[in-house]
């Protein structure tokens, strides 16, 4: 076995044969036997593709809610939404859009790809990757239960209406009665839970469970991105979990954490937060630059430019982004060793981030480019990843920030990440792996619009955000006056919404019609160079029938070149 | 396709990865770390700003005593590590009742210290900030110890059923690894609650 590199053929002839069938013709029970085959998986495959799915749900109604908002502000005085509403929906917006959007959609594609591009057979703990799944689902279906269940200020059927980062004291007991708030930090407690047992499994797997040959230097890049969002999800998200603890003694057994009327502080939860939120963009951002690092190359038909580089600048984000959190509250008041501490930090972030794009810009320099629909979107998130980051750097300077901080500009830069990059990524990565998953291509034509029109709805949407900020109009306001020049400001900001939302029932419509209708994919549609290539789409249960070795970064390569194979340059 | 002969050297003999229950317990500890930091922080930012008492200084002794059982239990343990390694049971089951029986005495203590706390000085969780995060820092720590207890109890029954045999080694080891940072963490406690904190 020593001198044989890849299992090969069992993918590549598999492809037609039975394998690629198994999946879609395995309703061979009853409906019933087929949910209970789900419910029970520990199968990675499976529960990434839970992960997946119910993210995508909370992904419609979460874009629904910004809808809501964003026909309640397209004109002045509009009376869409009450005021109680209003908070509602941008509360639920950015909780959902983080917690069961974010998280879960970005911990599917790991689950799903890690244990294949490192060539093994399941995740470290596959029990445990289930518990993470149901336990994150749990924490979803509980927060939109305050819908039907909470008491809030109005009455029954409520939800929370404390803004995404809750800040204290708005969230005690005398200012927030009810149990809204109750639902919402014991969901984000459960999520917190799920999250750090996939961070755990994640980390495991990558370390312990690579196949023969896969060293450090040559696992692909992203199950390291995954790790290192795996190690910042243990640090960062742990003490949210926490201050989730400290709030629920405060409501349920009258501790005073966060109780200012009995000296507990507010800007420490303010502190305990960032050190979850900020490193949570990294979190979110970091398997978007892991989509990047394997999608760009393949489009361009070229190896990653600098990966040593590459892995060294996504570990320096990860380090950098502990210290950075108090950038979120310039205007709560710092000492000027604070602030210039806070100011450099951030713009210390600049510079592994700086080395990421001009590696990517590097890898597509002088490439065969292929403009098919993940790479369309990769090219979009690196033009915007690079404004969001200029705006970042905007704001990270305090005296800057001090004139900016909570005004429509923040909200625009942030969702320059958010959506620009974080987003457009997951749009790549859907395409590139969707017919690894399912064994179909997702519509090219259809993806076309998709991507056209998320485009154009985006910077019509973010781009117009920037300047109602710029002249002043604050965050989480429900209405404006009509002379304050924000108008048509806002009415622009509002049709690039609905413009992005017809993009997105595209994708969706072509999520399902190419489910069943879409061509046949093969095992290796891109002609792509990583291990889950080389097995059957989508993948047999064991994944690869015999173990893979690999020998280089790019294993397929190899094989695929035997003439010339990467292995004989490492 | 044709399969590419690669040339894989000696990696055949040398081909080791870290052992996942000791990566996993790692990652477990460093996320438990994170949230025991945060409490301690907020045990340290509002140590000495309550108005009324209660105050630390009037109310709290030092635990000497149940402090030495907990961090003595980590010794035992270790020696049940070793025992269990050499596949001496007896000894194994011996040193592991040990542990499991410091850290019963550890958790009296702090009945004994919460009891006399509520009942004597009438400091509960909502009196005052100090009772808030005493409670809650100590608390925190004291929910760890069940847990490893707890988790310790079922080694201990499987064992004397005579399911526990040397070949459960490693896992044993991964599971002494939870109890010695909880040990860690009570010298990280101790110091902030009874030697800075009073």
């Amino acid at each position: 076995m020593a001198d044989q590199s890849l299992p090969a053929g069992q993918g590549i002839q598999a492809g037609h044969g039975s394998e690629t069938a198994l999946d879609r013709t395995s309703a061979h029970g009853t409906y019933l036997e087929l949910v209970h085959s789900w419910i029970v998986t520990v199968d990675h495959k499976k529960l990434g593709i839970m992960y997946i799915a119910y993210a995508l749900v909370f992904l419609l109604v979460a874009g629904a809610e910004a809808m809501l908002i964003r026909i309640q502000l397209i004109k002045p005085h509009n009376d869409f939404l009450s005021p109680y509403s209003f908070n509602r929906m941008f509360t639920m917006h950015g909780t959902t859009m983080v917690f069961l959007v974010g998280m879960p959609i970005l911990f599917g594609f790991g689950n799903y790809l890690v244990p294949l591009m490192i060539g093994a057979r399941d995740m470290a703990f596959p029990r445990l990757n289930a518990f993470s799944f149901w336990v994150s689902a749990f924490a979803g279906l509980l927060l939109y239960y305050s819908f039907i269940g909470g008491v809030g200020l109005s009455g029954t059927g409520s939800a929370p209406d404390i803004a995404w980062f809750a800040y204290a004291p708005l969230t005690e007991k005398a200012f927030s009665p009810g149990h809204t708030t109750d639902y919402w930090a014991i969901a984000i407690l459960a999520n917190g839970i799920g999250s750090i047992g996939t961070a755990i499994n994640i980390i495991a797997t990558v370390f312990c469970m690579r196949c023969k040959g896969m060293t450090l230097m040559r696992i692909p890049l992203l199950p390291w991105l995954y790790a290192t969002m795996s190690f910042l999800v243990l640090v960062a998200v742990s003490p949210l979990t926490a201050c989730q603890a400290m709030l629920l003694i405060d409501r349920y057994l009258g501790g005073h954490f966060f109780d200012t009327q009995a000296g507990g502080s507010a800007i420490l939860w303010a502190h305990f937060f960032w050190i979850f939120g900020h490193p949570e963009v990294y979190v979110l951002v970091l398997p978007a630059f892991a989509f990047a690092n394997e999608i760009i190359p393949v489009f361009s038909r070229k190896a990653i430019f600098g990966y040593p580089a590459m892995v060294a600048a996504s570990v320096g984000i990860g380090f950098i982004s502990l210290g950075v959190w108090a950038h979120h509250m310039f205007t709560i008041g710092m000492t000027s060793f604070g602030n210039a501490f806070f100011t450099l930090s951030t713009m210390l972030v600049s510079i592994p981030t700086g080395i990421k794009t001009f590696n990517w810009l590097a890898t597509i320099w002088g490439g065969k480019v292929r403009f098919e629909t993940p790479m369309l979107f990769s090219v979009a998130f690196l033009f915007q990843w690079v404004i969001a980051g200029l705006t970042g750097i905007m704001l990270s300077v305090s005296a800057w920030n001090w004139q900016l901080h909570n005004s429509y500009f923040v909200v625009a830069h942030f969702h320059y990440v958010l959506v620009g990059a974080i987003v457009f990524m997951i749009f790549a990565a859907l395409y590139y792996w969707y017919p690894k998953m399912t064994g179909r291509m997702l519509d090219e034509r259809l993806g076309k619009w998709h991507f056209w029109l998320m485009v154009i709805g985006f910077h019509v949407t973010f781009d117009t955000m920037h300047f109602p900020g710029l002249l002043g109009m604050p965050r989480q306001i429900y209405t404006y006056e009509p002379d304050r020049g924000w108008n048509s400001l806002n009415f622009i900001v509002s049709v690039g919404g609905f413009i992005q939302a017809i993009a997105i029932l595209i994708f969706v419509y072509n999520l399902i019609h190419s489910y069943f209708r879409g061509e046949d994919a093969g095992p290796d549609p891109w002609d792509a160079w990583t291990l889950e290539w080389a097995t059957a789409s989508p993948p047999p249960v064991y994944n690869f029938a015999i173990e893979p070795e690999v020998a280089s970064r790019r294993p397929l390569w190899d094989r695929k070149h035997p003439e010339d194979p990467d292995s004989a340059f490492e | 396709m044709a399969t590419v002969p690669l040339q894989h050297g000696n990696r055949d003999t040398e081909w080791k990865l870290p052992a996942r229950g000791t990566v996993a317990m790692a990652s477990l500890i460093t996320a438990e770390s994170s949230i025991f930091t945060i409490f301690v922080v907020a045990y340290l930012y509002y140590l000495g700003t309550d108005v009324q008492g209660p105050h630390p200084k009037d109310v709290l002794e030092v635990p000497w005593f149940y402090s030495a059982c907990l961090l003595s239990s980590s010794f035992f343990i270790w020696l049940a590590e070793h025992a269990i390694d050499r596949a001496k049971m007896a000894a194994f089951r011996l040193w592991w009742a040990v542990t499991i029986l410091l850290g019963l005495i550890f958790l009296y203590g702090t009945a004994v210290e919460w009891h006399k706390l509520i009942v004597e000085d009438h400091l509960t969780i909502s009196t005052n900030l100090f009772g808030t995060t005493y409670y809650s820092l100590v608390g925190l720590h004291a929910s760890h110890v069940v847990v490893g207890l707890l988790m310790m109890l079922f080694v201990m029954i499987f064992s004397l059923m005579g399911a526990v045999g040397p070949q459960h080694a490693y896992r044993v080891k991964t599971l002494a690894l939870y109890w010695h940072f909880v040990d860690a963490v009570w010298v990280v406690v101790f110091t902030v609650v009874y030697v800075v904190g009073r």
